[in-house]
């Protein structure tokens, strides 16, 4: 008998984030000799969740490798929930800090010695506003996942502030990595006009990206443990992520 | 989409938790993605002492509807607990 082998490591590890602070985060690889490409998993505003520590192990399964930092790790110790509460009261992180944490996630993973090198960001909700913000500010991103970030676009300029500065479609010109975006056409934000303003953008300065917009689905519909999840298009949507990153990542 | 819109209401009281009883000072009140309960938007309620720092919490994740009638709930004991405890009328002579 011939049977396939699989399996997969998924653990706690610290790296080195923003201003070189030391932070925790969840990685999740193959046990196999690679090499593999990476994906840094952004998570959304309520923080470092049991469905976020979830997405890196099916990467894994699929043959990446896959961290998700926890991006407020400067405000625990304590529950995730509890240090997102914190966050949350405190109006957000500045993005100035994502990028940087991001930027260590992305060393981490290649450093690894299974690492291909090849690197690539996902985020949901406010994290895929992040990962479109990471993709036009740091040049060495391979490829973009952007799931139903909102306020990628920002038309009352008095939302932005010392955090959140600059509305991340200002930005557009400098994004050099492919990018694949998906967006339920019932979410209001990004609604369809939001969505539809953004490929305008990407099309008009020449950037390579593929928008797939879901009918019957609203926002955040990979989500199984809530009543948006819509799993005809969540599983058109996973497959799409992947041939995507299979396509763009690969050595 | 995940909003950074918290509503912050002053208040004076206690409110119990893992660890026991503490003062509070402060409910954070949001209207967003929970972390815990099966919903895509949750009324949360953190009530937390910003006098001690703020960090630790009791927290509440309920969905719109539970929360209006809740508020509904919360004038209704009040009027009817503060009629019940009102001072008794003195009796005309």
């Amino acid at each position: 008998m011939n049977f396939p082998y699989q399996a997969m490591l998924a653990e706690t590890v610290t790296f080195h984030g923003h201003n070189n602070d030391l932070g925790e985060a969840y990685y999740a690889r193959p046990l196999g000799a690679g090499p593999y490409p990476g994906v840094v998993i952004i998570h959304h505003m309520p923080g470092w969740d049991e469905w976020i520590k979830e997405v890196p192990r099916k990467f894994a399964h699929h043959g990446f490798l896959s961290i998700a930092p926890h991006l407020y790790f400067r405000e625990g110790p304590g529950d995730p929930d509890d240090v997102g509460a914190r966050v949350r009261a405190a109006g957000g992180v500045p993005d100035e800090q994502v990028i940087g944490d991001v930027n260590g996630a992305m060393a981490f993973l290649r450093r690894q010695p299974i690492s291909s090198g090849k690197v690539a960001v996902m985020g949901f909700c406010s994290g895929g506003r992040h990962a479109y913000l990471v993709g036009c500010r740091l040049p060495d991103v391979d490829a973009v996942v952007d799931c139903w970030g909102g306020n990628v676009i920002v038309d009352d300029k008095s939302l932005l502030n010392d955090k959140r500065p600059q509305a991340p479609i200002e930005l557009t010109e400098h994004l050099r990595a492919p990018l694949i975006g998906l967006f339920g056409n019932d979410d209001p934000n990004p609604s369809p006009d939001h969505v539809n303003r953004t490929e305008a953008m990407l099309k008009k300065l020449g950037k390579t990206y593929e928008f797939h917009r879901y009918d019957g689905a609203g926002h955040g519909f990979f989500a199984v443990n809530r009543p948006n999840y819509r799993p005809e298009q969540a599983t058109d949507g996973w497959n799409k992520v992947l041939a995507f990153l299979n396509k763009h990542l690969a050595a | 989409m995940c909003s950074y819109i918290v509503e912050k209401a002053a208040l004076f009281g206690s409110a119990k938790g893992p660890k026991g009883w503490m003062q509070i000072d402060t409910a954070n009140v949001y209207f967003d993605h929970p972390y815990h309960a099966p919903l895509d938007h949750a009324l949360g309620i953190d009530f937390i002492c910003e006098a001690e720092g703020g960090r630790d919490r009791v927290a509440i994740e309920i969905s719109a509807e539970s929360a209006r009638e809740l508020v509904k709930k919360i004038l209704a004991a009040l009027a009817s607990g503060e009629a019940a405890h009102a001072a008794p009328a003195v009796a005309a002579k």
